[in-house]
This record gives C-alpha cells, structure tokens and sequence, in this order.
C-alpha cells in the first residue's frame, strides 16, 4: 500500500495536477474568506466555506479523473495487478493519495480561523469542526470519482461523469422535495427502486428461484404494509432518501453549528462503499 | 513449475482460450507460438493473475494462482505486450517502484536494480523520463522490470517487438542467460524468433493448443512430407518414361511449365535415397536435369500445416519425453 500510495502522490507533483488543484481551492477560498470574513467582517470561517461548497464538484473529478482511467489506458495496471499486492492496497493506495492532495488545501484553510481570532472573536471549535466535515465530504466526493474512474478508460468520461454525479449529490436535498410524498406515489416509487435492486441482483447471480423470492419478498411486504397501514408511505421515500444527504451535514455544522455525528457516519460509510465498488469494478473487468 | 489445467477464456460467445492444457517444467524456454490473435496473450494474462479465466486453473509452484494470488505472482516476473510502464517517471525511479512492489527486501534493491539495468543497457537513460524513450527502449525497461527480482518464472510477451536486430540478439543472449536457472516462457508470432531460443515449442491456435514439442521432434514430424524436386528439359512423358526406369519411387505428381521443363515432385519411399540414381538416368537418357532440391520439412511447414487447418481438431502431437535434451541451433542466420 505505501508504495502505491508514494507513486500516486509523487506523479501528483510531477505534473500539474496536484499543484493547480491546490493552489486553485486556496485561492477561490481565499477569495471568499476575504470577501465574507475580512471585508465584510462575519466572524465564521464557515460562512465562507459553505460558499466553496460547490467548487468541490468541479474540482474534485479533476484530481479523481486520471486515477484508473489513465491506467487502464497505458495498460500500467498489468503491473499492479500482476505483482503480489492485494487490490485492497492497491484502491486504498490510491484513494488515500487523493486525499492527501486534498488534505493541503484543507490544512492551509485551518490558518484562516486564526486569522479572523487575530482580529477579534472567533469561534474555533465550530470552525474547525466544519473544516473537519468539508474535508471528509470531499473525501465521500473522492470515493465517488475514484468509483467512476475505475469504470472506464477515458479520463475525460471519467470527469464529465463524476460532475454529474457530484452535482446531484450536491443538489440531493434540493431533488428529493420533487419525490412524491403521497403514501400511494411513495409506494409506488419503492416498489420501482427495490424491483431495480432485484433485477441487479438478478444479472449478477442468474438464478431465477432467488429472485422469483426476492421480488415476491419485495411486492408482498410492501403492498401487504400498505394495506395495513397506508400512512406509513407518506413521505417516507423523501424521508429515507433524505437520510443519505451529504450537504445537510455540513450545512448543521456551518449555519445550525450543530455537529452531527450520525452524518459522520453516514459520510464514512459511503466511502466505504465506493472503495467496495471500486475492486469490485475491477474484479469485473478481469473476469469478463 | 507451472500447471495449466484446462483452461478456457470467453468473452461473450467469442473464445479466446479453449480448452488448454499443460504443464510446463523448470528451467527451460519455453515459446507459445501462434498467429495473431491465437490466444497467447490472453493465457499468458491468465497464468499471471492478470485476466480470470472463465474455466480451468493455473497453478505455479503449487500455488493457484486465483485462491493465493499473493504468493503466486511472487514467482512471476511478467512483461507484456505493452510495457506497463509510468511515463512520468525517470527509468531508475520506475525500477525502484517496482522493486517494491514486488515485496524485494531493501537491502538487496539496490543491488538488483543496478543488476538489472547491467542485464538490459539502461544505464545511459537511468536518469530519462521514460515519457521521452524510444520504443527500444522502453521494452527495454519493461523487461528490466519483469527479471527484477530474479523470479522463478519469467514470461515475456513478445519481447523483442519493436528493438532493432542488434538489440535482438542482445534480448536473446539475456534470455538464455536467465534460463539458466530460471523458466522462461516467451511468445512470439514470428517463428524464427521462436527457434531460434526455445527449448520446447506450443503451438496455439484458434486458443487451442494445437502441437507441443520440441523444435526437432516438431520437424520430424513432418519428415513424411519430405519431397524430391526436380526441373527437367523435356516434356512431361520423357520425364515420366525416364522416372520409370528409377526404383523405389512412391508416387510423382508432374507439372509442365511454360518453357518447355517439367517439374516433378517426387515421393520417395522410406529410407531410400535415389538422387543419385537420377541423375544417372537423366544422364544416360541425355535428358537435361535443370534442379534437384529436397525439400526439407521445416518448422515453418509445421506451424502453417497446423495453424492453417482450423477444423483438423485433434492435437497433432503427444507430449515426449521431458529428458529429451534438446541441442539448441542457435540459428542467427534466420533473422
């Protein structure tokens, strides 16, 4: 793992990539924190990464686009995955290296609060605790790219695609108050998104007894939970989905100053996930 | 000491690899040889963990290479087609990348890497940004990277695409040199390439394994197909009148070429030799001889023979005796 992770992060520095990722995210926050903090004198640093908050999904698929792309492309995975290192070292190699990279600008940004104590009140701790959270919502952000990177060979589909799926994860709240909220819609969407799930478990494992039960499981607790109690569906789809926001829990620590643990959790966990599918895309392509 | 059981690679309904099997021993060269897209690549991908196969296992050393990948791959050093090789990185920075990420202990790095780089004349261009070598060089560095290490096994993917024959013959010496004490397996779809290094010979085509053997054993095989050709001035019933006179003629299948010679293909039978015996014929009759060859079966016969005709199922040839030494005809004229 240390030596893929020294590899990724030296070929970081020995092109542009990591430098102008590093010195763009300072300077646009160095923007803000002049313009919100400084100038107009609002003593949360916070305040001015909110406003950042959405330079992330652009910035984000550059560093993540060349990850397995480029790879792939230069067939230099032959040589990771022929040598005796597990894939797990070889992912987390190069998803930590990432997150190195984005780790500096995150460090320089922990001088900003100090800067603004200098001049009078600051509030440190919710400060720094919402560094904490931009930092590891980045990293969700960096597991996602590195997901879409391992999918393909283009670097260019790798970042176009990684935009988008940021940008959604960005605008999550914003989309699910579009969601249905009627308890029939709810069920109705429900029983679409579980009915999808099976059909994927369907491709993967072709066997027809298994999800012949799985869908019957699925149609049959649901419309059976329906009949009994309808108003359990009320909103429950925006509620569920709700619960995987990624922005929320920045915006709790930001504007509410409320730190909310349950969405660290939430964050770690779609990192695990995305690492997960990452050697799972790769197992794929070796075996199809 | 490698195991191939079996093996089958499909991608969708195309059939890369079908059904191959063998086992290869130590410390000989081996040559997988085929057409293009005969399926080498993708057996070596295989044997090396890289692709998974759809059927079938490959064991090395005892290890299978997909329930204990780990300790497998450390007995394989691999360069393929493509050299996989980081651009952005200076050739003796690469090298020390890949000496640890082949798990080589820190005090012997330093020592192989320079070792290597010895092995394979890279130490011009030790200190270039690979991005800016030639192909040469490159493939250079990519082999350099494979025998870092010194596994047990080293497998080479056409190694000598793209150097120059000067560099050739350079690779070949080195390959030789490895083997011996290691086993090398090489692939190549150039015969003479083959020939001129390899102990032993599979012939792959279509992903089937169509012949193995050893270079001698695969030219004897075709020694039935052994011919006596003659050019004569004459039409063809003098010919065929003069042959008649001769004994211990098989079979003749004549030709009449435009200026007025015939050709004739003759069969002999076994163990006779009767050119001398034509000659006097065609001397007494005063029938002019033009030419006489002996067409002698070559590895090139056998490998169209056998990679040509695609429906012939049945593998051409059984395995021999592992103790047959071969004596290894260099043949640098071949190139």
């Amino acid at each position: 793992m240390k030596v893929i992770y020294k590899r990724e992060l030296g070929s970081y520095f020995q092109s542009m990539t990591g430098y102008s990722f590093i010195a763009f995210f300072t300077a646009i926050t160095g923007i803000y924190f002049m313009a919100y903090n400084l100038n107009a004198g609002y003593p949360y640093f916070s305040y001015a990464l909110s406003g950042v908050m959405f330079l992330l999904t652009i910035a984000i698929p550059i560093l993540t686009m060349k990850c397995f792309a480029e790879e792939r492309k230069s067939r230099s995975d032959q040589l990771l995955l022929t040598a005796p290192v597990s894939l797990f070292e070889i992912v987390s190699g190069k998803y930590l290296a990432m997150v190195t990279v984005f780790a500096v600008p995150n460090l320089i940004f922990c001088l900003f609060p100090l800067i603004i104590k200098s001049g009078g009140n600051a509030y440190l701790k919710v400060d720094y605790l919402s560094i904490l959270t931009f930092f590891l919502m980045g990293c969700v952000y960096i597991a996602v790219g590195m997901f879409l990177s391992s999918l393909t060979e283009s670097q260019i589909i790798a970042a176009v695609t990684t935009f988008g799926a940021l940008l959604i994860l960005f605008l999550w709240d914003s989309l699910i108050q579009f969601l249905p909220s009627s308890a029939m819609g709810s069920l109705i969407s429900i029983l679409v998104l579980l009915s999808l799930f099976v059909y994927m478990i369907h491709t993967m494992m072709k066997n027809w007894v298994v999800t012949g039960v799985l869908e019957a499981a699925v149609l049959i607790g649901n419309i059976g939970t329906y009949v009994w109690k309808a108003s359990v569906y009320e909103g429950l789809l925006e509620k569920l989905l709700g619960k995987l926001s990624l922005y929320s829990v920045f915006t709790d620590i930001a504007s509410n100053h409320l730190f909310d643990i349950s969405g660290i959790v939430v964050y770690l966990s779609f990192i695990a996930v995305f690492v997960f599918l990452t050697m799972q895309s790769i197992q794929k392509r070796r075996w199809s | 000491m490698i195991e191939v059981k079996n093996l089958v690679k499909r991608y969708g309904t195309q059939v890369a690899v079908d059904h191959l099997n063998f086992t290869l021993e130590k410390g000989k060269i081996y040559g997988f040889l085929g057409p293009n897209g005969a399926g080498k690549s993708t057996t070596m991908n295989i044997m090396t963990g890289y692709l998974g196969a759809t059927e079938g296992e490959v064991v090395i050393n005892g290890h299978d290479i997909l329930k204990e990948p780990e300790a497998a791959k450390k007995c394989i050093g691999y360069l393929p087609e493509l050299p996989p090789l980081y651009t952005d990185m200076k050739v003796e920075e690469y090298l020390h990348f890949a000496a640890e990420l082949k798990k080589i202990a820190k005090k012997d790095r330093e020592g192989q890497i320079g070792r290597v780089m010895e092995l394979t004349k890279l130490g011009d261009v030790r200190h270039r940004l690979i991005r800016n070598l030639s192909k040469g060089y490159r493939q250079r560095v990519g082999l350099a990277q494979a025998i870092l290490g010194f596994p047990e096994i080293i497998i080479l993917d056409e190694p000598t695409v793209g150097l120059d024959p000067k560099q050739i013959i350079e690779i070949r010496e080195l390959i030789r040199e490895l083997a011996k004490d290691h086993t090398v397996i090489l692939s190549s779809h150039i015969l003479a390439e083959i020939s001129a290094v390899c102990d032993y010979i599979l012939i792959i085509s279509h992903g089937k394994l169509v012949a193995s053997d050893t270079p001698e054993h695969l030219e004897m095989q075709m020694k039935g197909s052994e011919r006596l050709l003659i050019y004569a001035r004459g039409i063809q019933s003098v010919v065929e009148g003069i042959l008649s006179q001769v004994p211990h003629i098989a079979d003749v299948s004549y030709t009449v070429l435009e200026d007025g010679t015939t050709k004739a293909e003759i069969l002999e039978e076994e163990g006779a030799d009767i050119r001398e015996e034509l000659f006097y014929a065609f001397a007494e009759n005063r029938c002019p001889l033009l030419e006489m060859t002996k067409t002698k079966a070559t590895l090139e016969n056998v490998f169209l023979e056998l990679t040509q005709s695609e429906e012939q199922e049945a593998p051409v040839s059984e395995q021999t005796e592992e103790s047959v030494e071969s004596e290894e005809e260099a043949d640098e004229s071949d190139l």
